[in-house]
């Protein structure tokens, strides 16, 4: 049986969290795009939270021994996911970088100071 | 020199070299246009290349050789250029093979042709480590294509229009263009042979391959080139 204040703790971390990426995509300093993973990992701390009975069976479906261990294996799973996501993304930035520096030195190109032989 | 050719001159801090090495361009390839890729240098090198003769493309920041010399295709293929030749800015590359390089080109069974410093004799000093590297990719470039490449990582090729846009793609490996472009090419249908050089050692010579990057750069071909055999791009 859960402590009723880990319970408390989770779902105000859960609905903080939640309420928070809610508010800097509506304040558009968070994009839609990287806004998905987040509400995912909120509504699943919230979910978790509050029904610890989920947990339970989720430990025991994955064979953990400690529901502890189910977290912290969804959790580091969930920041590998989001630096995969970030790393595919940097990798389109770079290429889109790439592409604009290279036409900003074509467009920019100088001739020769010299009169060609 | 065939008419409609572009040399190509990455050039990073090379304002000690840069004039002699447009001027041995020149004497060579008069009808050329020599266009100097100025990737981010903070001595001078694009003022002294434009007064050299060459039109310059200066990069908004250093951003590595592959990218310098991408931009340099993508200036080309606009100017229409029909043949490019790409070779070193620090004089390591000597500039009397270009002609020979154009004109097997422009021969038409081939669309690019690689200046190896290996072929015929030709002797050129290199330290162990990076011998032995090269010794391993010339055999793996050798097996993939099919036919003897000696000196699949050099610099010093000459192209035709076929290779330039190929090249100008977003495929094209800016980190590292080496032997993966080679074996790009080959599996596009691309035809590549060599012809020997002089290459001379720089004494301060700046590869792209010192410090750590020959870890990057193994790990980098060992991925790459099988990529490049398993994916059916065209």
């Amino acid at each position: 049986m859960i402590d009723p204040r880990q319970q408390l703790l989770a779902a105000v971390c859960g609905i903080g969290l939640l309420v928070t990426i809610i508010e800097l995509v509506r304040r558009r300093r968070l994009k839609e795009e990287y806004s998905v993973l987040w509400i995912a990992a909120g509504v699943t701390i919230l979910v978790v939270g509050l029904n610890y009975g989920l947990l339970e069976r989720i430990t025991a479906f994955i064979g953990a021994g400690l529901t502890s261990s189910t977290l912290f294996f969804f959790g580091i799973f969930f920041v590998l996911a989001l630096c995969l996501q970030f790393s595919v993304k940097i990798s389109r930035l770079e290429m889109q970088l790439k592409n604009l520096a290279q036409e900003l030195a074509i467009a920019h190109a100088r001739p020769a100071s010299i009169p060609e032989e | 020199m065939v008419s409609g050719t572009t040399i190509l001159l990455p050039a990073f801090n090379e304002a000690a070299h840069i004039e002699q090495v447009i001027a041995g361009v020149r004497g060579v390839a008069s009808g050329a246009n020599v266009v100097v890729i100025d990737d981010g240098s903070s001595d001078g090198t694009g003022e002294r290349a434009r007064s050299a003769g060459a039109t310059v493309l200066r990069m908004p920041s250093n951003m590595g050789y592959g990218v310098a010399l991408q931009a340099g295709y993508k200036y080309a293929l606009r100017e229409g250029a029909e043949y490019v030749v790409q070779l070193d800015a620090d004089g390591q590359h000597d500039p009397s093979a270009i002609p020979r390089l154009v004109d097997r080109v422009a021969r038409g069974d081939i669309d690019l042709c690689i200046g190896s410093r290996f072929l015929e004799g030709k002797s050129y000093v290199i330290p162990p480590a990076r011998r032995a590297g090269m010794i391993l990719f010339r055999r793996i470039a050798s097996a993939v294509l099919g036919a003897t490449i000696t000196d699949p990582t050099s610099g010093y090729q000459a192209m035709n229009r076929r290779v330039i846009e190929f090249y100008c793609r977003d495929a094209y490996p800016t980190d590292y263009p080496d032997v993966n472009v080679l074996v790009m090419l080959h599996r596009h249908g691309f035809r590549i042979a060599e012809l020997p050089v002089d290459m001379f050692a720089s004494a301060d010579a700046k590869s792209i391959h010192a410090g750590v990057r020959p870890a990057y750069y193994l790990f980098k071909m060992g991925l790459d080139i099988p990529l490049n055999l398993l994916r059916r791009e065209h």
